[in-house]
């Protein structure tokens, strides 16, 4: 947030036009990266593929669940028949072995589900973790013990162990990506709310906010108007990082066979199978894994991309997005000034640690 | 109160507090499920007898508060449990009794323990070694190809999933070179050197994936104190490089390795999951896999809240172990 904005928003001009130049100053910053850009072109190519699943299997005539056991031999215990584990040009990447089903449309299918379960617990992460952050900041003395000590509490909870735990307890009727979502969203938002909290904490000592308090304006609509566009960076700076960690979430629980289930295909749920099978169809084990791991890269570079474009202290650094270093400077020593003093007996600890990392993977490998 | 002692007391109970917390979370979630929770917990195939003495064991009659405040008092003082003919006494910490064949939790537990916690701790030493050490070795090295490489080789380890690598690790290792045998547990006491060897794979698997982000984390850190003002000073007085690297700035770097590696354990343990069950070996994960499997409502509370446990206590012991390394925690 730089001091025109600031200077803006208190005299209350349209919030809209700094926003904007913010908006084409991410772009400017996260261009100069190329890496950041290789890996937004391969996302942007995966969530086409996702999205152009069924189009892409009618092109190849097959479909993710037809079984073909013409193609496999199952006197061989179900290995593909023919060379390479079954590829002709019917099935472009082979077929599974033991049912037989298309591998490519398991594959490109695969994507809808890993991606989209990842979205999905992302948003709903990032929803729980705003709501809860910016209402423990705002909120009295007591709803902040309260809603604090819970986050403690959610972020002390194992990610993997408690959805692979809930994950057993919900009746299979219900729609399990969904389920999937839903589990890992609600386990995975302890530590979004933490940063929501700080960041909301660290905005509410600004001087434009307490003019806002004092002309009146209620904690809803100063929550609104002018908590959440302070928010967004540090929010889609965590969220671009809970992506992928979902999609290994996903894959793992996948993988153990009680996350997305048969016949609907996963990539994790792919790997189950894989070291029985790697000799004859070693496609069956690379496939998924090649595509989980250019996935989790691709969406890790984007992600750190995002921080560096967002972050005035990291981009200064990096010498991009030029022209206006004296601000981003003055805004980072107000950032570390007044983080300080919002800090409370843990959030020292709480700032330094959340910070830190982001650099990391967090909760799952 | 203040000071250190204060500063450890107040973590102590808010500890404690968290732990029981935990416990009233996970039993209503799991205990306060939809639908027949005897018939659940039972199995599809329980006879109507059999579903009314899972009923009474655990004393679905008796309001919520009730049924967890035995739970706690089994867990604190122990539980008698009627198992149709005989009373089988529980003894403290009862975590109550698995409907695989009526063990008990607390001992089903104890005794896949000592596998986790081989994989889990020496894949740590195994991470912290090489994570720390890639990242002095890149913070040493910056802007050189070193550098470079090594951190591309960071980013694709933080990319790749645990039971990827230790799916790969285990069939170009076990099975296309034959240079180990697929994995087995041995007991430590029983045979150090194949305890070793038979968890040199899950150890490598786990570790690898860990190491990557404390990789990177030690990297950043350390370029971040690098570009302090003391370290300039300490520069101008002619202090040299290796003394520069390895003593000032890797001490900046210490806090968030602390912080960081308490995180972890949650995420290793999860990690320690999926390389039980990968490379086979009997620990708890590879039994909450199973136990999750089969429906073992009171196993799976157990394992969760043992697991728990041991994540809620590294947290609190690495929150002093931070303020000990820096005293602003305390202050503040």
């Amino acid at each position: 947030m730089s001091e025109a904005l600031v200077a803006s928003q208190a005299a209350g001009t349209d919030v809209s036009v700094p926003a904007a130049s913010g908006a084409r100053q991410f772009w400017r910053r996260l261009r100069a990266q190329r890496a950041a850009l290789v890996a937004a072109a391969v996302v942007a190519l995966l969530v086409l593929v996702a999205l152009a699943a069924p189009l892409l299997t009618a092109i190849e005539g097959q479909d993710p669940f037809t079984y073909h056991p013409s193609l496999i031999d199952s006197a061989r215990g179900g290995v593909p028949t023919g060379s390479f584990g079954g590829i002709t040009g019917d099935h472009w990447l082979g077929v599974e072995p033991q049912t037989g089903r298309d591998l490519f449309a398991r594959l490109v299918y695969g994507a809808r589900v890993s991606l989209g379960v990842a979205l999905g617990a992302t948003v709903v992460q990032v929803l729980i973790g705003v709501v809860v952050g910016v209402a423990a900041a705002l909120g009295s003395r007591w709803v902040d013990q309260l809603l604090s000590r819970l986050t403690e509490i959610i972020v002390a909870m194992p990610l993997m162990i408690m959805s692979l735990a809930l994950l057993a307890i919900v009746p299979s009727s219900f729609p399990r990506p969904l389920l999937v979502a839903l589990v890992i969203g609600l386990i995975a938002w302890g530590n979004t709310a933490k940063i929501v909290r700080a960041q909301t904490l660290t905005l509410k000592q600004l001087d434009y906010v307490s003019a806002a308090r004092l002309s009146g304006w209620g904690t809803w609509r100063i929550a609104r108007r002018e908590l959440l566009p302070g928010l967004a960076a540090p929010v889609i700076t965590y969220a671009a990082l809970l992506v992928p960690m979902n999609i290994t979430v996903e894959a793992a629980l996948s993988f153990l066979g009680v996350g997305v289930k048969p016949p609907t295909p996963s990539w994790g749920q792919m790997l189950t199978a894989a070291d029985v099978w790697y000799q004859a169809a070693p496609q069956y084990l690379l496939l998924p894994a090649g595509a989980l791991f250019v996935t989790v890269l691709s969406l890790t570079v984007l992600g750190d991309g995002i921080r560096t474009a967002l972050d005035p202290r990291a981009a200064s650094r990096l010498r991009i997005g030029t022209g206006r270093k004296g601000e981003a400077k003055a805004d980072a020593s107000t950032k570390g000034a007044s983080g300080k003093d919002a800090g409370t007996k843990g959030d020292v600890r709480t700032e330094g640690a959340t910070t830190k990392s982001t650099n990391s993977k967090e909760a799952t490998s | 109160m203040s000071g250190f002692g204060g500063f450890v007391l107040r973590r102590g109970v808010g500890t404690v507090i968290t732990l029981l917390a935990i416990s009233v979370i996970v039993y209503v979630v799991f205990f306060v499920t939809p639908g027949n929770v005897a018939q659940i917990t039972c199995g599809p195939r329980c006879s109507p007898e059999q579903v009314h003495q899972v009923a009474q064991q655990l004393r679905l009659d008796d309001p919520l508060y009730l049924r967890y405040w035995h739970f706690l008092q089994g867990i604190l003082v122990g539980q008698d449990y009627s198992t149709g003919t005989s009373v089988e006494h529980c003894s403290a910490p009862c975590l109550g009794l698995s409907y695989q064949g009526d063990q008990q939790v607390t001992q089903l537990i104890l005794a896949k323990l000592p596998v986790s916690l081989s994989l889990v701790f020496g894949a740590m030493v195994l991470w912290l070694i090489l994570g720390v050490g890639t990242g002095v070795l890149s913070a040493w090295r910056r802007g050189r190809f070193t550098e470079r490489l090594l951190t591309g080789i960071t980013l694709a380890g933080v990319a790749t999933p645990v039971f990827v690598i230790g799916l790969v690790l285990m069939i170009v290792v076990c099975g296309q070179l034959q240079l180990l045998p697929f994995p087995q547990y041995v007991s430590l006491t029983d045979d150090p050197e194949q305890w070793a060897w038979n968890l040199l794979l899950p150890w490598l698997s786990l570790a690898l994936i860990e190491a990557a982000t404390f990789a990177r984390l030690t990297r950043a850190s350390m370029l971040e104190t690098l570009a302090e003002d003391h370290i300039r000073t300490f520069r101008a007085y002619g202090v040299g490089e290796r003394s520069i690297i390895g003593r000032h700035a890797l001490r900046g770097a210490f806090a968030p390795i602390i912080a960081l590696n308490a995180n972890n354990v949650g995420s290793a343990v999860g990690g320690a999951v999926l390389t039980e069950t990968l490379f086979g070996l009997p620990g708890i994960g590879q039994e909450l896999v199973h136990a999750v499997n089969v429906v073992d409502l009171p196993v799976v509370v157990g394992m969760v809240l043992v697991i728990g446990f041991f994540v809620v206590i590294a947290n609190a012991v690495a929150d002093v172990l931070y303020a000990v390394a820096d005293r602003r925690v305390v202050l503040a």
